[in-house]
């Protein structure tokens, strides 16, 4: 059955791919960028004779002013990278540019065809960082604004999707689905071993912990925060010139090194403190899934509050140069992702299969009441469990964050791809959560060949919709009675 | 700003139209959960295309209101049985996390690109509402004691809103004193008892998603009445999160517990907001800015959901054995 099942998937995939891309493709004429200015408080006036200009490489490429319904357009010659500025001086003095999530500038990244929004506020003058009235829905909130913004066709970036890396020129289909490939494995990796973590905790505890997004955002912003600390800079300064300890040595190096024991500490302390008090009231798993949502928005909005709504990059490696071979393309810095998500997830899977503790988490896992049983210490287990996850949550958020930006809501967005992931590769088994991070990825990325990159994750979340109808415990999962 | 201020302001938000329409929704949330066991991790789902409905239907096919409120229900019980029939055979934690997956898959088909010439995509529907307001019959002016006043249009929608809200607990009332609230908690309870009964759990368990999420719709076009502009981002899944804060609050599996959940955390929401804010302005504590307020309210809500599942779990208004919801 699973074998049969296996290869059902993996044909579908093929088969997808074997059909002929540009029959959907996004038809609506060239790049281009756009937008709509509206007045703060009267969303049907807009504001007139805002300038907006818009640059490629220090090199105008266009311009364009709102008309009278605040909207402007500029039409771009090709997809890139584009550099969009609001003339602030053109903004009527009685308004301000929120600052909130993002400035009058702003980077963007124009896929072929594509019509990028570009959504600027403006807020009364003096109030360009003030949150919106208390009196409105809470969703509406300054903060949520982040997702509204740079969004339009950008959901790639804003929706916690891998902006797939630019096919090479002239390269054509082939070339596309290789690079939509790579950026899929990789995307999928990161999701891998985000969620093994989830699946872990899910199989020795039974619970279904909402709050794990907010543990890969809490690594990647404390590895943001190492990586900045000027501590780490002076402890690289003797060694900059070792081969071998100047790699060791980078402070971002350190940083991930460090960001991944926090995470293990935060695992740790809220499974000693706080789960582990908590099964001993008897408190029933329903509630058990609201003190984990509790907890998700503490942390998440604890992190927004020390790191900011905006987007950051790791300062040590932003842009790099692309290696190739034949068709592949792949910067050095997503070759590293993908290589060292490969070693750990290696790591993990044999720790899991040799050794004394990895056996007992997989016995806890498997049944709980006969693990405990036959003698394993369940609640040590459980511990390690946390830790385990804690760690390999931070990890993957670092690897997120490397490979697009850190921002608050990162992991959030990456939550429910991971549910994905770990239900579609069976709840509570790990090898699981390692085939179906995977098999999301790919289907996230692939499925931006025929569809709008905006509805990737769709494509995700209906698989996953799909397999739990079909077949309820997942790829790798085991029957039991459900129902 | 000083206290009575803020107690007013904070007494308007709970009394106002916002803390109504979380009120249906909760009222949808706890037929879901409260009474049946199901957990509904999407009722923000119900609630964009309720939204939806009647924004739609008015703006982008120039329906008349009334119509958009008919479809607007129709729609979110199309989405309960598309929901449900699937979903309604496995175990309980599936239901939960392919609820959330739905709501989310929806929110982000509504804001594609695509669906931008009938949902209006990232900017959303305005301007479906007037013919609500005209229809009010509140002469204009201010009503209200003291600081906490309406306007008439205010006072209007929250007549109606409140007015909803009477509906729904009323219909609650019957339904769980007829002899299907009786199979329903049953299934809460035991679903294979019930099953053994003869009764065809299933059938019931479809009938109180649909019933719960028609509410959840209705709560959605009240939204969308509220507001006049709607944007798919609004429909985030903590919106769902903030229901079960407020339904727990309240008291789960309780006719009121879902009344007073969302009205008291509204209350405590700006009570919390107004005073960060007015300590921020005067700059005793340097480190506070006043954008903070917003995050901090949010997290403090977590705070809440904790405290409230450790020490009360009943929540307001429950009795502690309704509370012990049989999940499997």
């Amino acid at each position: 059955m699973r074998t049969r099942l296996v290869t059902v998937l993996l044909a579908l995939i093929a088969a997808t791919l074997a059909i002929p891309g540009p029959v959907a493709a996004d038809t609506q004429g060239g790049a281009s960028l756009f937008g709509q200015i509206r007045q703060p408080g009267d969303d049907d006036a807009g504001v007139q004779d805002i300038g907006i200009t818009v640059s490629q490489d220090g090199e105008q490429v266009g311009e364009a002013t709102t008309d009278s319904d605040g909207n402007w357009e500029v039409e771009l010659p090709d997809p890139g990278g584009y550099h969009v500025v609001l003339d602030e001086e053109s903004v009527p003095d009685d308004y301000d540019v929120m600052q909130v999530p993002a400035g009058a500038e702003r980077d963007v990244e124009v896929r072929e065809d594509q019509r990028f929004a570009v959504v600027y506020r403006l807020a009364p003058a003096g109030q360009g960082q003030a949150p919106a009235s208390p009196g409105e829905s809470e969703s509406d909130g300054a903060e949520e604004t982040g997702d509204a913004d740079g969004s339009g066709s950008a959901d790639g970036d804003g929706e916690g999707g891998v902006d797939a890396p630019a096919a090479p020129e002239g390269s054509g289909m082939t070339g596309e689905v290789v690079s939509l490939t790579l950026a899929g494995l990789l995307f999928g990796l990161i999701i891998a071993i985000s969620s093994v973590g989830l699946s872990l905790i899910f199989g020795t505890t039974r619970l279904i912990n909402f709050a794990h997004g907010d543990m890969v955002t809490f690594g990647a912003i404390m590895a943001m925060i190492f990586s900045g600390t000027s501590a780490l800079t002076s402890l690289h300064e003797p060694f900059r010139d070792v081969p071998g300890l100047s790699m060791l040595t980078n402070p971002f190096v350190v940083a991930t090194v460090l960001a991944v024991a926090c995470g293990g500490l935060l695992g740790g302390l809220l499974e000693r403190f706080l789960w582990r008090p908590l099964r001993r009231r008897n408190v029933a798993m329903i509630q058990m899934f609201i003190v984990s949502i509790g907890i998700a928005l503490l942390l998440r909005h604890l992190l927004l509050v020390v790191f900011d709504a905006n987007r950051q990059k790791y300062v040590q490696f932003r842009i790099q140069d692309m290696i190739e071979w034949g068709p592949i393309a792949v910067t050095p810095r997503d070759l590293s992702i993908m290589v060292v998500s490969v070693l750990v997830l290696v790591l993990v899977a044999s720790m899991l299969q040799f050794t004394r503790i990895g056996k007992a988490m997989r016995a806890v896992s498997d049944n709980r009441d006969l693990a405990e049983s036959s003698g394993i210490d369940v609640g040590r287990v459980t511990v390690y469990v946390w830790v385990l996850g804690g760690s390999l949550s931070a990890l993957g958020g670092v690897f997120l964050g490397l490979n697009q930006s850190v921002y608050w809501q990162m992991g959030f967005h990456l939550l429910l791809l991971m549910f994905a992931a770990v239900i579609l590769g069976g709840l509570g088994t790990a090898y699981g959560a390692m085939v179906g991070g995977l098999a999301i990825g790919l289907i996230a990325q692939l499925s931006t060949l025929w569809f709008s990159p905006q509805l990737m994750n769709v494509w995700a979340l209906l698989i996953m919709i799909v397999v739990l109808l079909v077949r309820p415990q997942g790829i790798l999962g085991r029957r039991e009675r459900v129902g | 700003m000083d206290t009575m201020t803020i107690l007013a302001l904070s007494l308007e938000t709970a009394i106002g139209p916002i803390a109504a329409v979380y009120v249906l929704a909760a009222i949808g949330l706890n037929m879901h959960f409260g009474y049946t066991g199901l957990l509904n991790f999407g009722q923000v789902g119900f609630m964009l295309v309720g939204a939806y409905g009647v924004a739609i239907s008015v703006t982008t096919f120039g329906l008349p209101l009334s119509v958009g409120f008919v479809i607007s229900l129709g729609c979110s019980a199309v989405l309960a049985l598309l929901l449900g029939i699937p979903t309604l055979r496995l175990r309980s934690d599936y239901l939960a996390i392919s609820t959330i997956a739905v709501a989310e898959v929806l929110r982000l088909v509504y804001r594609a690109e695509f669906a931008r010439p009938v949902t209006g995509g990232v900017y959303g529907r305005n301007s479906f509402a007037d013919a609500f307001y005209a229809a009010n019959p509140v002469p204009a002016g201010s009503y209200g004691v003291g600081d906490v006043d309406f306007d008439a249009d205010q006072l209007w929608l929250t007549l109606i809103c409140w007015g909803l809200v009477a509906l729904g607990v009323a219909m609650t009332a019957l339904l769980m004193h007829s002899p299907w609230g009786r199979v329903i908690k049953g299934i809460r309870e035991d679903e294979d008892a019930v099953r053994s009964l003869g009764k065809d759990a299933f059938t019931y368990k479809l009938q109180s998603l649909v019933f719960g999420g028609v509410f959840g719709g209705l709560a959605g076009a009240m939204i969308a009445l509220n507001q006049q502009n709607i944007h798919p981002d609004q429909f985030m899944p903590q919106v769902t999160f903030y229901l079960w804060a407020m339904l727990l609050l309240g008291g789960v599996g309780t006719l009121w517990g879902p009344v007073v959940g969302p009205m008291i955390m509204w209350f405590l929401l700006t009570l919390f907001d107004e005073t960060l804010r007015s300590i921020a302005s005067t700059d005793v504590l340097p480190f506070l800015a006043t954008s903070d307020s917003g995050p901090l309210r949010h997290a403090l809500v977590g705070v809440v959901l904790m405290l409230l599942i450790i020490y009360r779990p009943q929540g307001i208004v429950g009795n502690r054995k309704e509370m012990l919801v049989n999940v499997k």
